[in-house]
């Protein structure tokens, strides 16, 4: 199937005695923007290092745009861009001559694929003499981009890339990953924001080295089984336990200053609920049918036996 | 190749750029020599000496002015009291006490035999052997003197004595400096050899830069020849820059041909980059890396006879020196510089580096690993 670009089976690795990744599974195609999403420690580094023929498999087979993990990794390496989760250019060189130093190694030059790191480039250009260790976080990223592509990768593997970056930046970020999605390149991004998931064309949730389920954030959404309502009082902190004692319910989360609260029932009535809380002395208690998120949908699956 | 290049030209932009390199290039050397070459000295100066003469005559006091006229010695102050300089050995403040007894000179002229007695601090037994051999030199000199004053001109003739006339060869002067400076030079380039070789991956690990160098296609060959060969040429400089600063400041004899001393500094330097390859491949901060690299070197600096002769060293310990790249350097520096030795003379030194240097290159390779 040409139109696959990573395939991977039956992956698992073992640091000592922790499972890292169990039993990983999973098709991207060309073309597409594919997010991992999974809170620290899920395993979404561990895969990506594999992916980028960093560390090796215990068992189980991948390739990446038609090259064997173990075989072709020298192949790999020169079709694939890579940006780590920690900054990991020069922080001693300038931007320019980062950029400059990873065109040549790739036996490129930064005029020979401008067009493809213009967009992100021109932002940082002003500060080209600038050493990289000076620049601010949201520069970083642009520039650790920059360098991840500027061999023209047919595969990016951008590991956390807006961890720690500001919502503006990160919003800016996920532009110009979808310009390059647009230019044809293949891209596997992790986060651990659940609110960057939508962006994604498709998402495979992680938990503990598993991926729990894999689809487009719309499917994953309305695969979400319960019903949901977001419970607002003064009294945040009792809310909670209450809440969990009351009939129907199958679970309550801390949602910023609201409570998710998910029944099994189909039928839920508001009304009554209000009136428990109200009895239980709840002052100013707001009660909102709502959708549910993918965050809701993680703690569902989380939770949800196999 | 081109490549390693690159890698060459990333390699010195960022030592250029790191602000305490070119201090430690430049002023490292020049210090060390400085420092090192005049303060460790084995020529024992000012032996502060105490002198208790219990006999005051003039054969006593001329052999107290024996050693005062001695650049060695230094006469802190003369008692009665053997007491009294004992104590002043006790706190320190002499390393000597020479003790006249009461009748000296009567009973040298009389029974033609006296007695004198040194007491020497010897807490550090090389400098007390040493401190006793030269009062024993003046005390003999004196011997003589007193001889032949007191001996009948008719005797003179029947008495026999062998002359010993000496000449050292390589360093006619003893001079210590000219003995130190070429070791010292070793010791530069070893430094600066391991440490900047020794931290440097170890020190693109630590701040995450190898993952990046490591997804690219540069190979295992390309990578470590591009961090081999900078410091190669810092090395090699680093040996022409301290050559020149012996020659100016302490104008050190340079008998050999300096070609072979470049030669050997060339393999030898491979030796020591790869041994600092070998340290960051086994190492995971430059912390470690620091540790390893100043645990071999103080062993190796220790034992390569640059402080003490190797010779001197119990047989187990001149067998484990075989493996000691600075103790062949050391001896090819000095061989070269000081007689003037060709490379027939080196060759058992030079290729024991040859060897060592094909061994740790070759383990360093072999450690250094793209996947973990």
């Amino acid at each position: 199937m040409s139109d696959i670009t990573v395939h991977v089976e039956h992956l698992t690795k073992k640091y000592g005695e922790t499972l890292a990744l169990d039993d990983i599974s999973f098709d991207v195609g060309k073309g597409e923007l594919f997010g991992f999403i999974g809170p620290d420690g899920a395993g979404k580094t561990t895969l990506f290092r594999l992916l980028t023929t960093l560390l090796l498999a215990d068992t189980g087979t991948g390739s990446v745009a038609g090259f064997d993990l173990v075989k072709d990794y020298k192949n790999i390496r020169n079709i694939s861009g890579y940006m780590p989760g920690k900054f990991s250019l020069y922080q001693d060189l300038t931007v320019e001559e980062n950029l400059k130093f990873f065109a040549t190694i790739f036996g490129t030059t930064i005029h020979e694929n401008y067009d493809l790191i213009k967009n992100i480039y021109q932002q940082i250009e002003p500060f080209k003499n600038r050493k990289a260790g000076k620049l601010s976080g949201g520069m970083k990223q642009k520039l650790a981009l920059s360098c991840a592509m500027i061999h023209k990768p047919e595969v990016l593997f951008l590991d956390e890339p807006t961890t720690g970056v500001d919502a503006v930046s990160r919003l800016e970020f996920w532009e110009m990953l979808k310009r390059l999605k647009d230019a044809g390149i293949t891209i596997l991004v992790s986060t651990p924001y659940m609110d960057e998931a939508s962006l994604c064309d498709r998402v495979a949730l992680m938990q503990n080295g598993r991926i729990m389920t894999i689809s487009t954030p719309g499917q994953v959404i309305r695969n979400y089984p319960l019903s949901l309502l977001s419970v607002k009082s003064s009294d945040i902190y009792h809310l909670l336990g209450e809440l969990r004692d009351y009939p129907g319910v199958h679970s309550v989360y801390a949602f910023g200053q609201s409570a998710h609260v998910a029944f099994s029932a189909q039928k839920i009535e508001p009304e009554a609920l209000s009136e428990f809380l109200k009895k239980k002395k709840h002052e100013s208690v707001e009660i909102t049918r709502i959708d549910a998120t993918i965050e809701d949908c993680f703690m569902e699956l989380m939770n949800s036996p196999e | 190749m081109r490549t390693i290049l690159f890698i060459i030209q990333k390699e010195f932009l960022q030592v250029f750029r790191n602000k305490s390199m070119l201090p430690i290039i430049f002023i490292l050397p020049i210090v060390q020599l400085i420092i090192l070459v005049n303060a460790a000295t084995y020529e024992m100066k000012n032996i502060r000496v105490s002198v208790v003469d219990l006999d005051l005559s003039g054969t006593s006091r001329k052999l107290v002015s024996k050693f005062q006229g001695s650049p060695f010695y230094l006469l802190k102050n003369s008692s009665f009291s053997y007491k009294e300089a004992e104590n002043k050995m006790k706190q320190g403040k002499i390393d000597m006490i020479l003790q006249i007894p009461m009748g000296f000179e009567k009973k040298l002229l009389t029974e033609s035999h006296a007695n004198v007695q040194f007491v020497i601090n010897a807490i550090n037994g090389q400098s007390a052997g040493l401190t006793n051999a030269y009062s024993t030199m003046i005390l003999l000199d004196y011997n003589r003197e007193v001889l032949i004053e007191n001996a009948n001109p008719s005797m003179l003739g029947g008495l026999r004595s062998i002359q010993t006339d000496y000449s050292y060869w390589y360093n006619p002067k003893l001079n210590y400096k000219t003995y130190m400076v070429p070791g010292i030079l070793v010791l530069l380039v070893t430094i600066i050899g391991l440490l900047l070789s020794g931290m440097n991956i170890v020190r693109e690990m630590e701040i995450g830069t190898i993952e990046q160098i490591n997804v690219t296609p540069i190979n295992k060959i390309q990578f470590i020849a591009g961090k081999l060969i900078p410091f190669w040429i810092i090395g090699m400089f680093e040996l022409a820059f301290g050559l020149s600063v012996g020659k100016l400041l302490f104008n050190i004899p340079m008998e050999g041909n300096l070609g072979l001393i470049f030669l050997s500094a060339s393999v030898y330097l491979f030796v020591i980059l790869s041994f600092g390859l070998l340290i960051s491949t086994i190492t995971h901060t430059q912390q470690q890396a620091m540790l390893v690299s100043f645990f071999f070197m103080v062993v190796f600096i220790l034992m390569s006879g640059l402080f003490t002769s190797i010779e001197s060293m119990p047989k187990w310990a001149q067998n484990l020196d075989r493996l000691n790249p600075v103790m062949y350097f050391i001896k090819i520096m000095r061989m070269v510089l000081l007689k003037g030795s060709g490379f027939a003379d080196i060759s058992p030194h030079f290729w024991s580096l040859v060897v060592y240097a094909g061994c740790s290159l070759s383990l360093a390779i072999l450690r250094y690993r793209k996947v973990s």
